[in-house]
């Protein structure tokens, strides 16, 4: 596993001092507030300081502005419009320079090429505040890391306008697939949570649904038809070794999600047509049934603090959202609009559920507070599925998939507001994203 | 960060799979049109269509397939009819096992769809035993939305694809 080493450049870094600051609010977005116009940056830099850093030093700019322009809470001024030329790093800042370009925010970067390492390190200056915003920060990695290095900075960025925590520097785990819609081949795979660096993880040989990964990012629980049967298997993200779950003779499992400790799994077991919610414990396989109902009862997700457990469940008809207790035990239905609601996940912060909802032939993404109050619906399409969390609680990606005999699937991603619904790219259809937690 | 990409082939073994291959559904073994097709699952349609004995006339000409309504697994009374043929044929056919897959239309969420899949192939399980069929003669698996027969996003095809397909094959069952 790669080590980033951060180090706090404060001595080093301290800006220019602004002697006429402006009378200015600080730099900051809402996310929730209804911003309509993205904050304009400008990106000086990153600046190669050795020769062989130079092509290094134009793919870091283009990632780390291609991640803060990607939330659609950020424009990049294009470098044509520079007025003061930023040529070193210790170069001190003109801000009028970039306040008669509107550039809100300045990043200042250098690159070098240092024993096998790429070094980064990085200043951002709040332009009409005329100062510095926060630490100046130094980051290195291996080349074959470059990209993580960048994402690393746009997450300083994006914290420190926004407030929010950071996400760019995480992974997604879905399937992939390809052929005829009657005879979907389905691989698992993973990739950068912005499309790059795909990787595959099992091969096409059998169906492969719902990938999920450990709180820690480690492991990846998924069901597989291999045996013939729906059985829920536990991947080993480092060496893409996998093993089988422990089964009860003559049933189907799957739906599987990790405890946030990572010492418990929770899933859906069907027995003589009925599936209930169950607990097994990793270490030593022992099961512990959680609910005992004659409807269905699935998807279900732990809250963070592992104290509660939301789920689906047709117990009243259609399919509803409900909370639980981690032992099992009374539940609380908490959706009670138009429609079936399915899939919820707990959000990482644990204020919001993201749910599945069907109603009048449409399929919706939307999100809810624990209690069910204040839901909103951030998408609606032919047939949308299976929200996922960014490690920061601020974006879902999700499946899309369209009609027809010729239909496929495809990832999105959409913010908690409703804005910036996009495509993820990746190399052919897709489905069942699953995201990571921040990486270390 | 590095990942090994590692073949999962390895197919547990279980007494069931011995002939049927369950699996069917997986890449390259699955013949044209999958389980439904013209030779799939292992060549189980040889024989005749008039041929009372025959696994042909077991799939075509009673008919080894029952629909369901939206969102339900109530056996309506042209499944029943079916799976009435169904029992008494495997009743007079000791030798031949079963597995009954259960199957959604695209109109749900995939987890749901893999347990009402899973209901309807129990309702046809429940039916065939209460029929006189011996419960260790069958077994039921669900493939959810993941495996359609017809491809359009309408009511017409969703029908076709809300279905129980009883899958015969002629090997001994495990206890």
């Amino acid at each position: 596993m790669m080590r980033f080493v951060l180090t706090m450049l404060a001595a080093l870094l301290i800006g220019p001092v602004a002697a006429f600051a402006q009378d200015q609010e600080p730099l900051h977005i809402t996310i929730t507030d209804g911003v309509i116009e993205p904050l304009p940056f400008a990106i000086a830099g990153f600046i190669p300081e050795t020769p062989d850093a130079a092509d290094m030093a134009s793919q870091l700019t283009q990632v780390v502005s291609n991640d803060l322009t990607g939330t659609g809470l950020f424009r990049e001024i294009p470098k044509s419009a520079y007025i003061q030329n930023i040529s070193a790093f210790d170069t001190s800042v003109k801000y009028s320079d970039w306040q008669a370009i509107n550039a809100q925010a300045l990043i200042v970067g250098a690159v070098s090429m240092q024993g096998g390492k790429v070094a980064v390190k990085f200043r951002l200056f709040d332009v009409f505040s005329g100062q510095q915003m926060g630490d100046g920060q130094q980051l290195a990695a291996s080349p074959a890391s470059w990209r993580r290095l960048a994402h690393k900075v746009a997450d300083v960025v994006y914290s420190r306008i926004t407030g929010e925590g950071p996400y760019f520097d995480s992974r997604v785990v879905f399937v992939s697939e390809s052929g005829p819609k009657g005879n979907r081949q389905k691989r698992l795979a993973v990739m950068d949570y912005d499309g790059a660096n795909v990787t595959y993880l099992t091969d096409a040989s059998t169906i492969v649904l719902a990938p999920r990964f450990s709180r820690d990012g480690t492991k990846v629980l998924y069901t597989t038809f291999e045996t013939g049967f729906p059985r829920i298997k536990m991947l080993d993200v480092a060496t893409a070794s996998a093993r089988l779950l422990p089964e009860v003779p003559g049933t189907m499992t799957f739906a599987p999600r990790f405890s946030p400790d990572g010492s418990k799994i929770v899933y859906s077991m069907e027995q003589n047509g009925n599936t209930d919610l169950w607990m097994m414990d990793v270490a030593s396989g022992q099961t512990q049934r959680l609910t005992t109902s004659p409807s269905i009862e699935t998807s279900p997700s732990f809250s963070p603090d592992g104290s509660r457990i939301v789920f689906e469940s047709d117990r009243s008809g259609t399919q509803q959202l409900y909370i639980m207790p981690v032992a099992g035990g009374d539940a609380t239905r908490i959706s009670f609009g138009d429609g079936r609601y399915s899939t919820p996940v707990w959000s990482p912060r644990g204020d919001m559920i993201a749910f599945t909802k069907q109603n009048q032939g449409r399929f919706h993404i939307g999100v809810m507070r624990t209690d069910g109050s204040e839901e909103r619906l951030l998408t609606s399409s032919f047939l949308d599925e299976g929200p996922t969390w960014s490690p920061n609680g601020r974006v879902i990606m999700f499946t899309r998939e369209t009609p027809g005999a010729q239909g496929e699937a495809a990832l999105y991603s959409v913010d908690i507001s409703g804005r910036n619904l996009k495509k993820t790219p990746t190399p052919g259809p897709a489905s069942d994203p699953a995201w990571s937690p921040l990486l270390p | 960060m590095k990942f090994a990409v590692k073949a999962t082939l390895a197919l547990s073994i279980l007494g069931l799979a011995a002939c049927s291959n369950p699996d069917k559904y997986g890449s390259g073994a699955v013949g044209p049109g999958g389980a439904l097709g013209p030779g799939g699952a292992g060549g189980i349609t040889q024989g005749s269509i008039s041929d009372p004995n025959s696994p042909a006339y077991f799939k075509q000409t009673i008919g080894d397939m029952v629909h369901f309504t939206v969102d339900q697994s109530t056996l309506t009374d042209q499944a029943r009819g079916i799976l009435t043929q169904q029992a008494s044929w495997l009743v007079g056919h000791p030798g031949y096992t079963a597995i009954i897959e259960g199957h959604a239309d695209e109109q749900g969420t995939r987890e749901y769809n893999l347990a009402l899949g899973a209901r309807r192939a129990s309702a046809v399980q429940e039916f065939l035993i209460s029929q006189g069929v011996a419960g260790n003669r069958l077994r039921t698996v669900s493939y959810g939305k993941e495996r359609p027969l017809a491809l359009c996003s309408t009511e017409e095809c969703y029908s076709q694809n809300r279905r129980a397909v009883t899958v015969i094959s002629q090997s001994a069952m495990g206890s």
